[in-house]
């Protein structure tokens, strides 16, 4: 078998498609041009292939009108301008999220409490990562400016039903929003079928460059600039337009939306049979997050008696590139907030793995994972006072 | 991973004194399961020195190689030697420890300080 480097984290970032790369290339240093600079060719060439770009993210979320589509630096960007905006300007001062949110929602919205007197209803998840409408139902005041749900959550891979929860929020009159990240090029995101208002997503999740991002804004939605100067981006977010990686953008989103339909169920099928023979190999390991409504790509397992980042450091040794949710890998000393969340228990949350593929994922990867990863966490066992196998 | 030094990653992919000591004189039980490090050190003490010392730990790569480096630096020293080994001298001995990594995770001094004295105990002193 071969001891090629198997990169299973794409939940963290993906790599650069080749296609996308042969893409961009001709952007840095050939057509160069500012595309707010109209009277010459350079500069429209690099403005035909913005909006050439913005084309493509809009079919790929099957959006009314390209310009409901603001280019952004990455999805924490439009998350930070989208609470930020709406808090800040108008005079509701209440927001609703939810427990298993990214960083990129709930360290703004901590801020915006603790410095501007804004009000946050966090609202907790089921043992499987799904918020309750009931509640959200309840939460909602006439205060309330906005709710912000994830679409699919980035540890557990739970999606979560937007439909449902954006209805509620406009019921009531209430703006929503979704971080998309880990769903845009992985299933279906139409914007017109979750009814959000705002939707975050970042390039470097489906296979485009890092540092490009996009926030979608449903017509007839009035969003504050976040970052003022130039009037790009019709004025919505100023600062040079990153020609290259917008076009690069455009041609992931391409590709991405070309490749759903088969790719979706050809990794929904390896990550079962990893976590089939992880889980027939292995002794007291737990699966973590929604059995049924997940993204494909994703398998969340705990493995008792070891630290998450031990198995890291000896997955890395055979060249296999993994994620956990342990304390040490967090950088703090608790574990991932999101499996505290869904009611794991600390020293159960400190041996979780996260596994993440994409179409590069072959099932001989699959196969090496399950052949390696016993012997490491045997061994790892086998160090453990808390381990009597 | 660059996250820590050479002597750190050969003492977590290559632990040394891994297990526990037959009919041992001291155990140290330290850590809890709750923050993520847990350790246990057995001892057996000959003519007032450490003559053999084994450890099981479950924790990051960091509180293993503190835990396999504490056993390597202890071994044949004095009770009185033992008792004075700190955390600083373990995580130096290691070529340094990342700083979010010299609280948590440097763990195994405090192991031996724990066997040492159940084995005082156990002798009435």
């Amino acid at each position: 078998m071969s001891d090629k480097p198997i990169y299973m984290d794409n939940a963290a970032t993906t790599r650069l498609d080749p296609e996308v790369f042969a893409a961009m290339e001709p952007f840095f240093n050939k057509h160069f041009g500012n595309a707010a600079s109209k009277y010459y060719q350079e500069g429209r060439t690099a403005h035909q292939a913005m909006e050439s770009a913005r084309g493509q993210l809009a079919g790929l979320l099957g959006a009314d009108d390209e310009k409901e589509i603001t280019i952004t630096s990455c999805a924490t960007e439009s998350n930070n301008w989208v609470i930020n905006s709406l808090l800040l300007n108008g005079t509701k001062k209440h927001v609703i999220t939810s427990a298993i949110e990214h960083h990129a929602i709930l360290e703004p919205i901590e801020f915006l409490e603790k410095h501007h007197g804004i009000k946050a209803t966090i609202l907790p998840v089921d043992e499987r990562g799904m918020v309750s409408p009931q509640l959200l139902k309840d939460s909602i005041t006439d205060e309330t400016a906005l709710v912000s749900i994830m679409h699919a959550n980035n540890e557990i891979g739970t999606v979560l039903p937007i439909r449902e929860l954006a209805d509620i929020a406009h019921e009531k009159g209430v703006l929503f929003h979704t971080d998309a990240c880990q769903t845009v090029g992985k299933i279906p995101v139409k914007v017109n079928e979750l009814g959000a208002d705002f939707l975050s997503l970042s390039a470097h999740k489906f296979h485009g460059p890092k540092g490009t991002g996009a926030l979608y804004i449903r017509k007839g939605t009035r969003l504050e600039p976040f970052i003022r100067g130039g009037g790009q981006e019709r004025g919505r977010r100023a600062g040079t337009s990153n020609i290259p990686s917008i076009v690069g953008m455009g041609k992931a989103a391409e590709l991405a939306g070309k490749r759903i339909e088969s790719e979706a169920p050809r990794e929904r099928e390896l990550v079962e049979k990893l976590w089939q023979g992880l889980n027939a190999k292995m002794p007291k390991i737990r699966r973590n997050g929604d059995p049924e409504k997940r993204i494909p790509n994703l398998l969340n397992i705990c493995v008792a008696g070891v630290e998450g980042e031990a198995v890291l450091g000896y997955l890395d040794m055979y060249g296999i590139m993994v994620s956990s949710g342990s304390a040490c890998t967090s950088g703090s000393l608790d574990p991932s907030h999101v499996l505290l969340a869904i009611g794991l228990p600390a020293e159960v949350a400190h041996g979780s793995i996260r596994f993440s593929m994409s179409h590069e994922t072959e099932a001989s990867d699959v196969e090496r994972i399950i052949e390696i990863m016993p012997d490491v966490v045997e061994r790892l066992r086998q160090m453990s006072p808390t381990w009597n196998g | 991973m660059d996250l820590y030094s050479d002597i750190v990653m050969d003492h977590f992919k290559n632990p040394r004194n891994v297990g526990a000591v037959e009919k041992p004189d001291g155990v140290g039980e330290v850590g809890n399961p709750t923050c993520g490090d847990m350790m246990t050190i057995t001892i057996k003490v000959k003519d007032e020195h450490l003559s053999e010392i084994k450890f099981k730990t479950l924790g990051c790569g960091a509180a293993i190689a503190t835990s396999s480096m504490m056993t390597e630096l202890a071994q044949g020293k004095s009770i009185e030697e033992g008792m004075s080994l700190t955390r600083d001298m373990v995580a130096e001995a290691l070529g340094g420890l990342p700083p979010e990594k010299m609280h948590c995770s440097n763990l195994a001094a405090d192991g031996l300080h724990a066997a040492i004295k159940d084995y005082q105990e156990k002798l009435g002193k």
